[in-house]
Formats: structure tokens, C-alpha cells, sequence
């Protein structure tokens, strides 16, 4: 009987892919040895100081700027102060009270609805250690992600469903990798997604108590954990009980979200301006110049698509959906690619066999040109749409030349009218029954000689002239 | 007379005259370590193989272009990282760092100078304590007496270049861990300004305050040693990228017109009479010399002690919370689960000051006590630092005592920690304020401990500070008296 409305707000990390770490030379590499990208700053040995690594700075701001945010004149850093073994200084370097980037915003469509979710915050810190717990009683320890550029996005709690939850994390990540600062892997860890929820009856000003939940390891988990989560929620209030500040998992096979602990009161982080850096003033030339690095992000994109391309919304939508993607298309129309042929392939297709094979784009062996150049033997009569899907799968698997792999595989389109005229009038002469059947009618009649004519010509016949053909050829009977 | 009672210059000299060797003077410096180290006890850990074989090599290959530092045996505070020769920061929790993986920036500028690095010294644990009482090895004793403390936290240095061990040394003067021992033990102590020298390699106490400087028995040493290790490092985002003078020019100029501000906070009840006189007999010195000294206020300096414990500390409680026993340094043996491991290793570890300050930076960081504690003692911060700003807007130096008292017994004060930290109450302004300060021993106390007198100068103005210090020291003798510690000096 009481009506909830629901709360929710995400905390966003994302690794920024700098070439070293933010305070240290190290590589920042995903996927080394163990403790193979470490120096004595990284492990917080005796006597080591951190220094800035400007292109972090950059990146963060790039991000900032890409989400709307003010960016801020006068920052710093600061000391978070927590004891666990894969923080090796036992404080973080992040920023508290001056971070990069304040007053953000995206938007996110859902059901056809536009709205535009805030963001409170940016602000740059360093990744800790990995910890790997073993079941001897021993956990171990890799300090390859120590030190790693990362960036905390906080949304305002402006929220409402799990849905528009899924959908902001989408266009984040969208936005986030077309700035090219983030590769946004969630199975890699480079992006990562806690959410706070709460409840509360329609009307109350005030916010529920809210619950966090961490462990989230894909968008949808995110959103299931979410359901799961405001249901929970409302039936605890519905039975008369209270809503605990607590930490919770969700578990992807029981699908819902469980305990982990209750909290109490709020962890005191201790935090304090970090002595060992000085304050970082960004003056404007700088923010310019990081601004102007900034490419065309996908909404700007989608909608040169529609107004420029011509293309429909969908298309455009799905076009824009990565990076990625957009780029491959945009470099298939510049190398002579029709616009809505090269949008269908890559919708179709290509989209298809990289969600088979589950690989991406630039795991395919097929060059843009390669998929303009394809393109283009279908429009002037080469090969058949039906050839192109062998080419296709040559190219995406092999590469190389349309061209050449339509000679090789003798995949060459009789288009010769004299030709086709011979071969079709021997099938109407052995086919008298069909030619009656058609002219009374029976459009499937055609169908059949089509079928016949493109197996006397082992496929190769351009389908549109032996139709053309035939009918031609009944009419004169 | 010992080869470490001549100058740089002097030693500079019979090293290119082929007089002495390099070896002469590492073998100097060990054989006056036997024979009176046994008293003084200001090293940690010796260097003796590696320096006698590097002095072999640096007597093969020395020209006329070596610098003037070339050979010369230096000892190093132990909280600066040098690689490969144990660094404990006097600190059980350290006790088996014995191998260290890299140098110092400070390290790698005196090897590119081919000083000759005899060991480590002695000191207060992480530098915190004003006696070297709080090391968790040994009491340090001046070389004057050896029933007194030789200051701290930089004893161990101050007392092997006055007991004339090693001819100079490296400290570290967070709140007058330089210049308070180097007035206890009557040499010359310069406190750089706040980022002239790297901190890269120097076990972190108090970050914002923490400064290398170095410890000699003469004025113009002092200059040397100090010219070889500042300039900009970039492993350092705090030091500075200032240009760096010629310090030896300043010798050439003289006091005449200098003007002198004497803060009346730094002469009033609590500071000893004997001290008292000798920094006013230092002041009629100065007169003589061409100077004029007025008295000002400091007004904020009484807030100074308290300040600096709450910053010093709470900058502290984060420094040190990385000693776990885990990556390097002292694990309990205990077996122990993980969490206690930790906790077990830095019981056993630290000791008690360094715990003591802990907890007082934990709780002066805690929510609710941080606006209380570190943020106002931040603003006190500024306050002193503009008192000092306003009074050098007119005054080219400042001068008054280092120390309220010349150096006390051991044991005499070790149970009274309160006191001991107002006992800091004219040195912390410096630090607290960024400033280069110095100390240079100005007379003895009726029972023949040395008095030091500070001389603080503006930001990034050494050279001034030498200037002041040299012409004193130049009209004086006190700087040639020594220590009787028995031996052949």
C-alpha cells in the first residue's frame, strides 16, 4: 500500500591507461608476473617519495571535462589512511576536499526517455595491491596494480531504477573510452561499479538508510543486484523492520545480494594534505589544451549520423556503441564504403561473428578498406550478396583482398546478358509446367527457376538479371 | 693535532701536495672511532672494508681537478638510505634492513663528489627525541662530558664531528634535530630551508619539516658540504628549483651594516643565564663588528612547540604506518595470525616515543579532533611564518640562542617528554616556517658544555647565514676548542 521510490548512486573507478604509474616509473601494464612492474616507490619502501605523473593528470582531466565537469583551478592530494597489506605506504594517495573535477553530468535515455544524471565528483588517486587469498592460510600479494592511475566518478543520487542504473554506467563507459583514457574493462578490473541504494515513500524528503554493494562484476550484475536490493528493502520496511547501513555482495548464482557486514558509524580515513606533493594549480592555457584533445563523443557522433549520414536512429545508436566501432565505420565510408551498406555489415555481420567468436573489432583481420572494397564488388555486380558472406568470411578470418579472394575462390557473378539468356531459355524449355503455373499466378513458379538457373550456374549468376531475364524470356512464350 | 683539526681547504691542499693520502684519512678516522667510540658511541654501523678500499682507489686516481669534498670522510645519520650499508633509523622494526636497495639522492651526490663514507650514526628512533636516548641501540654521549646527552635527534653526528671521528657528517633537523646536538656538542649545524636539499632517501618523520643538512666544525666546511648536496632532484616534488649561489662567496663579504633582529621570545624566563650572556656577548661581538641589532617579537613563537607536535605527529602516524614487518624490516617471531602480525611486529618494533608520537597523530588526524588539532596548528603555522616574514622585511637576520640550556645528564629529562618538547621551543619556529637555520657554537657553560647560537636567515638566503656565522666566527676562537676524550686527537 505505501508507494517507495528508490535511490540509488554509483561509485565509479576507472584505471587510466598511462604508460607508467602515477607516482612512480613503473610500467602500468595489466596481465605481468606477479610483482614483475614494481620499484622501491611502489612498495613503500623506507625513504621513497611519490612524484606526479602529469600525463594522469591529463587523462583525469580529460575524463572530467568528457562528463561535464568543472575542472578545478587549484587541487591536490591527499594521505587516506587505511592499514591492509595491498596498500603498501598503509595511505592511499587520493584527493578529498579539492578534487579534478566537480558538477558533472551525462545523459542517459531509457524507454525512449532522456535524463540527465549529475556528478558530483572526480578526483585521482592511486590503485592499490591485488590479494589473492589462498586456502593454506597464507594470502599473497601482487603490487603490479599499486600505484595505477585511477579515477573515482561519484553520481549524484539521482537514480531512480536499476535500468537507468545499467544505462548510466553504459554511456559512462561509452564516453570514457572515446576520451581514450581507459580501456573500461570490467574483467580486467580497469573499471569497477559499487552502488549505494536506498528506499523511501513517495513524498519524504529525507533519504532511507542506504546499503552499499560491492563485488558487482558485470553492468547487469549491477542491475540485478539493484532489483534485488530495492525488493529486499521494501519488504524489510513493508514488515515493520529497519533498514541497516550495511555492506553487500551480490552473488551471481543465488541472484541476490548477501551480507558482508554492518557498518558502523564512518570509517575515519584520517585524511590530510599529502606533504610529499606540492598543490597542483591547472591554469587555464592547460585546460585548454587537454580540452581541445577531446574527440567527437558519441552523442555529438550519433547525431552527425542521423543529420549528416543520413542514417536512422538505430543505426546510429548501435554505430556509436563503441568507439570502436564508430571508427571502423567512419574509416570504411572514407575508403569509398556506401553509408547504409556499411552500417548493415557491421550491424549485421560483423556484429554476429564478433559476438560468436567473442572478440572485437580490432581482433578482426578485416581492414575497413577491405570491408569498402567488398562492398563496392556487391554494388557493381562482382559478386553476389550471397558470395560477399563467403568473402566476408575469408576477410574477417584470414584478410587480405576482397579482390583477390573473389578470383581465388572463383566467386566471379555471371552478369553476361547473352550468357544467362542461353543458359535460362534451355531451363524454360525443359520447365513448360512452371512458365503455365507463373502465368497464372503462382509467383513461386519463378522462385523455382530462379533456383534452377543459379544451380546450372553453380551460384554464380547475378540474381537480379535472371530475374529480369525470365521474366523477360516468359513473356515472349 | 688531528688531520681533522685542519680545513677543507687546508686537508684539500696536502692531499694535492701528496702530504697525506686519502687512506691517511680513512685510517684516521677508524682509528680514532677505536679509540674513543668506545665512549662516545655515535656509530650504528661501519663502512671500514668498503671505505678503505675506496680510499685505495680514489688515492690511484685523484687529479688536480678533484673537488674540494674529494676523500673526505663523512658519516651519515642513519635514517638516510644508503644502498647496500644497513639503515635502521635506529629503530628496532629496521633493525635488519641490511642491505638497502637504493642510495640516497644525498648519497649519490656526495659519491659524485668522492667523500668517503666511513657509517652510520646514531640518533633518536625515526629522528624523534632531542638526545639520542630514544635510539633503540645506544646512548650517544658528548664528547664533552659523557655523562651528558650529546643532543638529538642528529647525536650520533654532532658527536663523532666533535669528538673528531669523522671530519664531517650528515643530520636531518625536522624541529632542531641539527642544530640543537650541534650546540650541545659545540659545532656548526646548518638547517637548509624547507626543499633546498632532496628528500628523496630520507626516512620520512615529518615530511613538511624534514630537511638533510650538514654538521662540520667550521663555518666554511659547513658551506662546502652543503653546496655538494642541494639543487632540485625530481624524485622530490618538495624540492625547490631555485638557483643555488656560491656559499664561498660569501666569506668574502663582512658584517658591516648587517641588520640584526633579536626576538625578545627567544631571551626570556626559562632560557639558562649562562646562555643568555653568551648570546648577548655575541651580539656586542657582532656590534663591534659593524652590526646593529635590535629587539623584536615573535609574537606567535609560544604557539610554536605545540604547533610542531601536532603536525610532526600526525604527518608521523602516517610515515611510519608502512612498518609492518611484512615487505622488509622486523617481523615478530610469535606465530601469530595475520592481524596480529602486524600488530605483534610494531610493539616489538617501536619504541616508546615513537609510539607515543603515534598516537598523538592518530588522534589529532581523527574526525572530529582535526579541525581542533592539525587544522589549526596548520593555521598557527602561518602565523609564525608571517611574524618571521614582517621582522625580515627589515632585519637581514634573526639571532638568538639554539637551545634554553646547554646540554643536560643523561637520564636527567628521558621520563619528562613534556619537557624535553619545550626544550624545542627555538628551533621548531624554523621549521615550521621553512627556514634556513644555523648553529654555531658561542662560548661554554661554567661546567665547560659548549652554547650554540642560532642564526636564521629568509628563504633560500644561506648565504647570508654563512656570512653572519663567518665573520663571528672569524672575531672567535671558540670553534678551535676540543673535547678531551683522551687519545691522540
Amino acid at each position: 500500500m505505501t508507494n517507495f521510490e528508490t535511490i540509488i548512486g554509483l561509485e565509479v573507478h576507472v584505471e587510466l591507461k598511462t604508460a607508467s604509474k602515477i607516482f612512480s616509473p613503473s610500467p602500468n601494464a595489466f596481465g605481468s608476473e606477479p610483482n614483475a612492474n614494481v620499484n622501491p616507490i611502489d612498495l613503500g619502501y623506507p625513504g621513497v617519495l611519490p612524484v606526479l605523473n602529469e600525463e594522469a593528470v591529463n587523462y583525469a582531466m580529460k575524463a572530467a571535462m568528457a562528463i561535464n565537469c568543472d575542472i578545478a583551478t587549484d587541487t591536490k592530494f591527499d594521505r587516506k589512511n587505511y592499514f591492509y597489506p595491498d596498500n603498501p605506504k598503509a595511505y592511499q594517495i587520493s584527493q578529498f576536499d579539492q578534487p579534478i573535477g566537480e558538477n558533472g553530468w551525462i545523459e542517459i535515455e531509457v524507454n525512449g526517455e532522456k535524463k540527465k544524471i549529475g556528478i558530483t565528483r572526480l578526483h585521482l588517486e592511486e590503485d592499490a595491491g591485488k590479494l589473492t587469498h589462498g586456502d593454506d592460510g597464507y594470502s599473497l600479494v601482487d603490487y603490479n596494480r599499486q600505484g595505477t592511475p585511477l579515477v573515482e566518478i561519484v553520481s549524484e543520487p539521482d537514480i531512480r531504477t536499476p535500468e537507468e542504473a545499467y544505462a548510466y554506467l553504459e554511456k559512462l563507459k561509452n564516453i570514457i573510452q572515446y576520451t581514450g583514457v581507459s580501456d573500461c574493462k570490467m574483467e580486467e578490473g580497469s573499471l569497477r561499479c559499487d552502488a549505494n541504494i536506498s528506499i523511501r515513500p513517495v513524498g519524504q524528503e529525507e533519504f532511507g538508510t542506504k546499503t552499499e554493494l560491492k563485488n558487482l562484476n558485470s553492468f547487469s550484475f549491477v542491475q540485478k543486484g539493484l532489483e534485488f536490493e530495492e525488493k529486499r528493502q521494501r519488504e524489510v520496511l513493508l514488515n515493520g523492520g529497519e533498514i541497516l547501513q550495511e555492506t553487500r555482495r551480490y552473488d551471481e548464482q543465488k541472484k541476490e545480494t548477501i551480507l558482508m557486514r554492518v557498518k558502523e558509524g564512518s570509517d575515519d580515513y584520517r585524511y590530510f594534505p599529502e606533504p610529499d606533493l606540492v598543490p597542483l594549480y591547472i591554469d587555464d592555457e592547460w585546460k585548454e589544451r587537454i580540452r581541445a584533445e577531446i574527440p567527437e563523443l558519441p552523442d555529438a557522433r550519433r547525431e552527425r549520423y542521423v543529420k549528416e549520414l543520413d542514417l536512422p536512429v538505430y543505426d546510429a545508436g548501435v554505430l556509436t556503441s563503441t568507439k570502436e566501432m564508430s571508427d571502423f565505420f567512419e574509416e570504411a565510408i572514407e575508403a569509398g564504403a556506401d553509408v547504409k551498406q556499411a552500417s548493415n555489415w557491421l550491424m549485421g555481420e560483423v556484429s554476429a561473428y564478433m559476438n560468436k567468436q567473442q572478440v572485437e573489432i580490432h581482433d578482426l583481420k578485416m581492414t575497413p578498406a577491405a570491408l569498402a572494397k567488398m562492398i563496392q564488388l556487391i554494388e557493381d555486380g562482382t559478386i553476389s550478396s550471397k558470395m560477399a558472406k563467403k568473402v566476408f568470411a575469408e576477410l574477417v578470418e584470414n584478410g587480405g583482398d576482397p579482390e583477390k579472394i573473389v578470383k581465388d575462390k572463383g566467386l566471379v557473378q555471371i552478369s553476361d546478358e547473352g550468357q544467362l539468356r542461353e543458359i535460362i531459355t534451355g531451363i524454360l524449355d525443359e520447365n513448360e509446367q512452371s512458365i503455365i503455373d507463373f502465368k497464372n499466378g503462382k509467383d513461386k513458379a519463378l522462385g523455382f527457376l530462379v533456383g534452377q538457373t543459379m544451380k546450372a550456374t553453380k551460384g554464380q549468376a547475378n540474381p537480379p538479371m535472371v530475374n529480369k531475364i525470365i521474366k523477360e524470356e516468359i513473356e515472349k512464350r | 693535532m688531528s688531520l681533522f683539526d685542519y680545513t677543507l681547504k687546508e686537508l684539500q691542499e696536502k692531499l694535492h701536495n701528496n702530504e697525506i693520502t686519502v687512506s691517511d684519512l680513512v685510517e684516521a678516522s677508524y682509528n680514532r672511532i677505536n679509540e674513543v667510540d668506545g665512549q662516545v658511541k655515535a656509530f650504528l654501523t661501519l663502512n671500514e672494508e668498503e671505505a678503505k678500499k675506496q680510499a685505495k682507489e680514489l688515492d690511484e686516481k685523484i687529479d688536480s681537478a678533484a673537488s674540494i669534498l674529494y676523500g673526505m670522510p663523512i658519516g651519515i645519520k642513519d635514517n638516510i638510505v644508503t644502498k647496500g650499508l644497513r639503515t635502521t633509523c635506529a629503530s628496532q622494526i629496521l633493525d635488519n634492513l641490511n642491505d638497502p636497495l637504493y642510495d640516497a639522492t644525498v648519497i649519490q651526490k656526495l659519491n659524485k663528489e668522492n667523500t668517503v663514507n666511513i657509517g652510520k650514526l646514531n640518533m633518536d628512533e625515526f629522528a624523534m627525541g632531542s638526545s639520542t636516548e630514544n635510539s633503540s641501540y645506544e646512548n650517544t654521549r658528548n664528547p664533552w662530558n659523557t655523562d651528558y646527552v650529546p643532543g638529538g635527534s642528529s647525536g650520533g653526528s654532532a658527536a663523532a664531528v666533535a669528538a673528531g671521528e669523522v671530519f664531517f657528517s650528515l643530520g636531518s633537523d625536522t624541529g632542531g634535530s641539527i642544530r640543537q646536538p650541534a650546540a650541545f656538542c659545540g659545532v656548526v649545524g646548518m638547517k637548509p630551508t624547507y626543499g633546498l636539499v632532496s628528500r628523496f632517501g630520507l626516512v620520512a618523520f615529518a615530511s613538511s619539516l624534514d630537511q638533510i643538512g650538514p654538521i662540520t666544525r667550521t663555518v666554511e666546511d659547513n658551506a662546502h658540504l652543503l653546496q655538494a648536496i642541494v639543487g632540485h632532484d625530481n624524485m622530490d616534488s618538495t624540492s625547490a628549483n631555485v638557483d643555488v649561489p656560491n656559499y664561498s662567496d660569501a666569506f668574502k663579504e663582512d658584517v658591516k651594516g648587517l641588520r640584526i633582529a633579536v626576538p625578545k621570545e627567544y631571551l626570556q624566563e626559562g632560557v639558562d643565564p649562562e646562555v643568555k650572556e653568551a648570546v648577548l656577548a655575541a651580539l656586542k661581538q657582532y656590534e663591534e663588528l659593524g652590526a646593529t641589532w635590535e629587539e623584536v617579537s615573535l609574537p606567535h613563537s609560544k604557539y610554536a612547540v605545540a604547533a610542531y607536535y601536532l603536525l610532526a605527529a600526525s604527518e608521523a602516524s602516517a610515515n611510519l604506518a608502512r612498518f609492518d614487518g611484512v615487505r622488509y624490516g622486523k617481523r615478530t617471531e610469535k606465530n601469530v595470525d595475520m592481524i596480529d602480525m602486524f600488530k605483534e611486529s610494531r610493539a616489538e618494533g617501536f619504541g616508546d616515543e615513537v609510539k607515543r608520537r603515534i598516537m598523538l597523530g592518530t588522534f589529532a588526524l581523527s574526525s572530529g579532533y582535526y579541525d581542533a588539532y592539525y587544522k589549526k596548528a596548520q593555521k598557527v603555522r602561518t602565523l609564525i611564518k608571517n611574524d618571521f616574514e614582517k621582522i625580515f622585511d627589515e632585519y637581514d637576520v634573526v639571532i638568538g640562542p639554539t637551545t634554553p640550556t646547554p646540554a643536560y645528564k643523561i637520564g636527567e629529562k628521558i621520563d619528562d617528554p613534556l619537557t624535553m618538547y619545550t626544550d624545542d621551543v627555538l628551533t621548531t619556529p624554523v621549521n615550521l616556517a621553512g627556514l634556513p637555520g644555523m648553529s654555531i657554537p658561542c662560548g661554554f657553560s661554567g661546567n665547560g658544555l659548549p652554547i650554540g647560537l642560532q642564526i636564521i636567515g629568509r628563504h633560500f638566503d644561506e648565504s647570508t647565514i654563512y656570512r653572519t656565522a663567518y665573520a663571528y666566527e672569524q672575531a672567535t676562537d671558540h670553534h678551535k676548542k676540543r673535547p678531551n676524550l683522551g687519545g691522540d686527537k
